[in-house]
């Protein structure tokens, strides 16, 4: 994980720090938004009505760069936005693509909805899960891959699909998996 | 990649939805889509209609909404609070396509999102909104890539923003992407969830009409929904009514498709009332060796009809008689040789997972059909697990719950029971009269 820039450092100056103590006394001292981040959720804010609508926005922003969203990284985005981390919490554990623990570098989302099941999920899956030596849930050990399981991914004339980070794929076949997964080093 | 359609016309008068699209199927850009007469429903209107008018033209037109509901557009734009006593508020485009078997909202915001802008802009003329916001899952990388790029083309055209075509109507629109949850696509979870809370339903009334994003009156349409206001803006409601003329009292043409076990899944536009045999035709029929066991309409959360349905009018009323919802109106295709409790396990699974867990039948009567289910499944089921499902289904019904979600669980595992009881008593273990057999002798285990 990067620590970010020493311009902004350990201080605790901005507004909405200020007015949101609570939020802060719990704060961990490693970790820091990179200015770009700050920028970017601070952008974020300016297109709805208050800044608790950037709070899913901001923490996507934070998971983009670092992959995942530590505890610390909840309580910079509540400084940020100004509302308590109890409440960005709520929301980082309430949607499913937001991963609250390390996860692999690519992270493969299977559909596990009815066309996907009806053309043949539960082969894909086992296929994977052979390969990478792993289930839904986990993350292989050489911090390659993380298998999930995802809602219907709206490929239903695909089926069986997933997604390898931002890459849609299918139908696939089990016997596809191997050279597949080979692109995602 | 995009999804194969079955056929396809450069008629507007006859495909509205589709007749832009390019041959090679890529994005239809802004210069492209006003040489077919995009934007020009937008300018027409600004000129020559009222928000009333073009209310009323959406009420006769009978577009009934695509997300699922069916609820008729242009009513639900005329409970909107409007007026200067009321506070300009939003319109906000439920692109949240995540139920199982529906792939049509993908393609129309890969492909020709200006249709969507122009029927956003038309819908906040309509409803004196201020802003727009299109709700799209995070999963849709290619189309929230393409509407970005459609956003900024309309922006520098001045077709959004201040003066929009150099009318007096001020209006912009925000890409939003979420973050997973098949829930945000209820239209208050949805809210709660663009206000950046947890995506849990809101009690009902108020409705979002009347107070919705930020208290303000909001309007929730499906994208495909809205894809339909410009050609009704521009033709007439009345137009748009016929389009479905003789098959179906629901107004106009919809985006139909079909997967699963069938040669040649995808989608095609056709009027209201279109039956599923010819759908299935369409895509080619079942795969080489299989038959048709049963299918569901559109989507996970219908219920299962029987191939003798297949002739029936694929419109809101028809399907809805049947004991079935059309929903999307994607027929989900399911072979002989598939066990309808597994099928039925793996929707209820679905449900159960993606349940929000504000309400209690929901919460819990959800989990507990899939363990029922994965007992029958498995040829472990007690007797009365039969009857305890559909008491769970009767229990998770319309009423019991916040929102829909429940009762749209209930309706496939009713309907599987219904028609595939047999299959359920299968997996019923009977018990034996092994529990007044003699008693094992100690020390023989």
């Amino acid at each position: 994980m990067t620590m970010d820039t020493p311009a902004t450092g350990n201080t605790r100056t901005s507004k909405a720090s200020q007015g949101n103590l609570i939020a802060s006394a719990g704060r961990l001292n490693d970790f820091e938004l990179t200015d770009e981040e700050r920028h970017e959720i601070e952008h974020e804010m300016g297109h709805y009505e208050n800044p608790r609508a950037a709070s899913i926005g901001a923490l996507k922003i934070v998971q983009k760069s670092r992959g995942w969203v530590s505890d610390g990284a909840v309580i910079a985005i509540s400084d940020v936005l100004g509302i308590p981390s109890s409440d960005i919490e709520g929301v980082a554990t309430f949607y499913s693509l937001i991963f609250r623990q390390p996860v692999g570098r690519h992270v493969i989302l299977v559909c596990d909805s009815s066309s996907c099941f009806l053309t043949g999920y539960d082969e894909l899956r086992d296929a994977i899960s052979k390969e990478l030596g792993i289930g839904l849930g986990q993350t292989t050990g050489d911090d390659r891959f993380t298998l999930l399981p995802v809602c219907c991914l709206g490929a239903c004339d695909r089926g069986p699909a997933l997604m390898i980070d931002e890459d849609l794929h299918g139908p696939l076949e089990p016997g596809d998996v191997s050279a597949l997964l080979e692109r995602y080093t | 990649m995009t999804s194969h359609l079955f056929s396809t016309s450069t008629n507007g008068e006859t495909h509205p939805l589709t007749y832009r699209l390019r041959e090679d199927r890529g994005y239809v850009g802004l210069d492209e889509f006003q040489q077919k007469d995009g934007y020009e429903a937008l300018r027409t209107t600004l000129r020559d209609l009222s928000p009333d008018d073009l209310i009323e033209n959406m009420k006769t037109a009978n577009l009934r909404g695509r997300g699922g509901g069916g609820f008729s557009a242009g009513t639900k734009w005329s409970l909107t609070a409007r007026g200067d006593e009321h506070p300009r508020g939003y319109i906000v485009c439920n692109a949240d396509e995540m139920e199982p078997g529906t792939f049509k909202d993908r393609m129309l915001m890969q492909e020709i999102p200006h249709l969507l802008i122009e029927g956003m802009i038309l819908a906040g003329y309509a409803n004196n909104a201020r802003m727009g916001y299109i709700f799209l899952r995070g999963e849709y990388v290619l189309a929230a890539e393409r509407i970005e790029q459609a956003l900024i083309e309309a922006r520098e055209a001045g077709i959004l923003g201040p003066k929009v075509c150099g009318s007096d109507f001020d209006f912009d629109i925000f890409l939003h992407t979420g973050a997973g949850r098949y829930i945000c696509g209820e239209e208050t979870a949805l809210i709660n969830s663009l206000e950046g809370r947890r995506a849990n339903p809101r009690s009902k009334p108020p409705f979002p009409g009347q107070s919705g994003a930020w208290g303000k009156p909001t309007v929730v349409n499906n994208v495909e929904t809205l894809c339909n206001v410009p050609a009704i803006a521009l033709h007439g409601g009345e137009w748009y009514q016929n389009l479905s003329g003789g098959r179906s009292e629901d107004g106009g043409t919809k985006l139909f498709g079909v997967s699963g076990r069938v040669k040649r899944p995808g989608l095609v536009e056709l009027p209201m009332g279109v039956s599923g045999a010819e759908l299935l035709d369409m895509a080619g029929g079942m795969r080489d060796g299989l038959e048709l066991k049963t299918w569901l309409p559109g989507g996970g959360s219908t219920g299962f009809l029987l191939p003798e349905h297949l002739e029936l009018p694929l419109d809101f009323d028809a399907i809805g008689k049947a004991g079935s919802r059309l929903g999307t109106g994607l027929m989900t295709v399911v072979a002989h040789n598939q066990s309808v409790v597994s099928l039925t396990r793996n929707l209820e699974e679905f449900f159960a997972r993606e349940s929000c867990g504000w309400c209690t039948p929901c919460r819990d009567g959800l989990p507990w059909s899939v363990r029922l289910l994965r007992a029958i499944e498995h040829g472990e089921g007690e007797e009365g697990d039969i009857d305890m499902l559909l008491s769970l289904a009767r229990d998770i019904g319309p009423g019991k719950t916040f929102c829909a979600h429940a009762p749209g669980a209930a309706m496939p595992l009713e309907t599987a029971i219904k028609h595939f009881r047999h299959e359920f008593e299968a997996g019923i273990r009977h018990q034996k009269q092994e529990a007044h057999a003699e008693p094992i002798p100690v020390g023989s285990v």
